[in-house]
């Protein structure tokens, strides 16, 4: 039996990237501005999707999908500060993946909403590279993590579109070399957009927010 | 760990390439800075092509490093720990490649033809 060697040339993920988009057109449809949240355990996903949709609630309607968790505790969170929630059970699984977004848009009132905060699981490596058909990827890193994990998660440094640096009330208290931290963010991804904040001050949250209430009107405007 | 959701996504692709023909050898390019996959890819393949057209095939993987391109020298270089170039230690780089993750091309079985 001889053997022949065919050219394929196709990316692993795109049966995941066609479903994406699909999700990508029923937010573009339903004219909802979408952000998918990534981070490590821990270092305030939950809490600023809490501060967003506190401050937020009066001028956006917003719902949320919890990604992070077997335990229904970051919906009820994300619910108790005025959002409507649905909880993915993710089964274990590591990260996020377009099919399972589809499935909890299926549960949400997408015509009764202007924003959407995807929380996806804690994990600095898994989550990348996985589209759900958001309109942004997120990245919050947090002060005491240190200020390696660009060079430690290239991958997911690499890939985000906004970076929000939680904890800043911490840092006269541990060790960040915040130009380290920069540089290695810069290399990854030149000029991205960064939000340095604390969730548990408020310092920083009004840029944050202004940006994203920015953003939505922009969005929404042009559907 | 996603190593099952990516080997599936593999077999996919493999058999719609095959259309119906014996997969001998599957061919990967992984880059260093693409989603993570690691040799249990080769586990769960024995796995879950059991009873199809590409059931036993060898996995090959050519991992990419990412490289890195110094505006210093000029050079390229695999990124280092601390994003400097190997070169001239300079710290003005920036990332050239390293996200690629495809299947580059699968070897299937033909029939013998007589002449
Ligand atoms: N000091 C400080 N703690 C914070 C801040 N934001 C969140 N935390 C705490 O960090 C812990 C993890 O937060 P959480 O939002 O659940 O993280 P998640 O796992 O990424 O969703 C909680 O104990 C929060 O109270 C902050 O800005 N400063
Ligand atoms: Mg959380
Ligand atoms: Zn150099």
């Amino acid at each position: 039996m001889t053997t022949k060697r065919i050219a394929v040339v196709e990316n692993v993920l795109s049966a995941n990237d066609r479903l994406a988009e699909d999700n990508r057109r029923l937010l573009d449809s339903a004219r909802v501005f979408a952000l998918n949240i990534m981070a490590s355990p821990g270092a305030g996903k939950t809490s600023l999707i809490e501060q967003t949709v506190q401050r937020l609630a009066a001028e956006l309607r917003v719902g949320v999908i919890e990604g992070d968790l077997a335990t229904s505790i970051d919906a009820e969170r994300a619910e108790a500060a005025g959002a409507v929630s649905v909880q993915i059970n993710t089964g274990g699984n590591c990260h996020l993946e377009a099919p399972m977004v589809r499935d909890a848009l299926a549960q949400l009132p997408l015509n009764e909403m202007d924003l959407l905060i995807i929380e996806n699981v804690g994990n600095l490596v898994c989550p990348a590279g996985w589209k759900l058909g958001t309109h942004l990827n997120v990245l919050v890193a947090s002060v005491p993590e240190g200020a390696d994990k660009p060079y430690k998660y290239p991958s997911m440094y690499n890939d985000v579109d906004i970076l929000v640096v939680n904890k800043i009330d911490l840092l006269p208290y541990v060790t960040f070399d915040m130009d380290f931290f920069k540089r290695g963010v810069e290399i990854l991804n030149p000029g991205v957009t960064t939000f340095p904040l604390s969730c548990r001050t408020g310092e920083g949250l009004d840029a944050w927010l202004n940006w994203l209430k920015t953003s939505v009107a922009d969005f929404r405007s042009t559907r | 760990m996603h190593e099952l959701a990516i080997t599936q996504h593999v077999l996919d692709i493999t058999l719609n390439h095959a259309e119906g023909r014996r997969v001998t050898d599957i061919y990967l390019v992984v880059g260093q800075l693409s989603s993570y996959v690691d040799d249990s890819v080769q586990f769960f393949w024995d796995f879950i092509s059991k009873g199809t057209p590409a059931e036993a095939a060898r996995l090959h993987f050519r991992r990419e490093p990412a490289l890195l391109g110094c505006h210093g020298c000029g050079g390229s270089a695999p990124l280092t720990k601390d994003f400097t170039c190997p070169n001239c230690g300079s710290e003005a780089v920036t990332i050239e490649s390293g996200e690629e993750f495809y299947i580059e091309a699968i070897e299937i079985e033909m029939e013998e033809v007589s002449t």
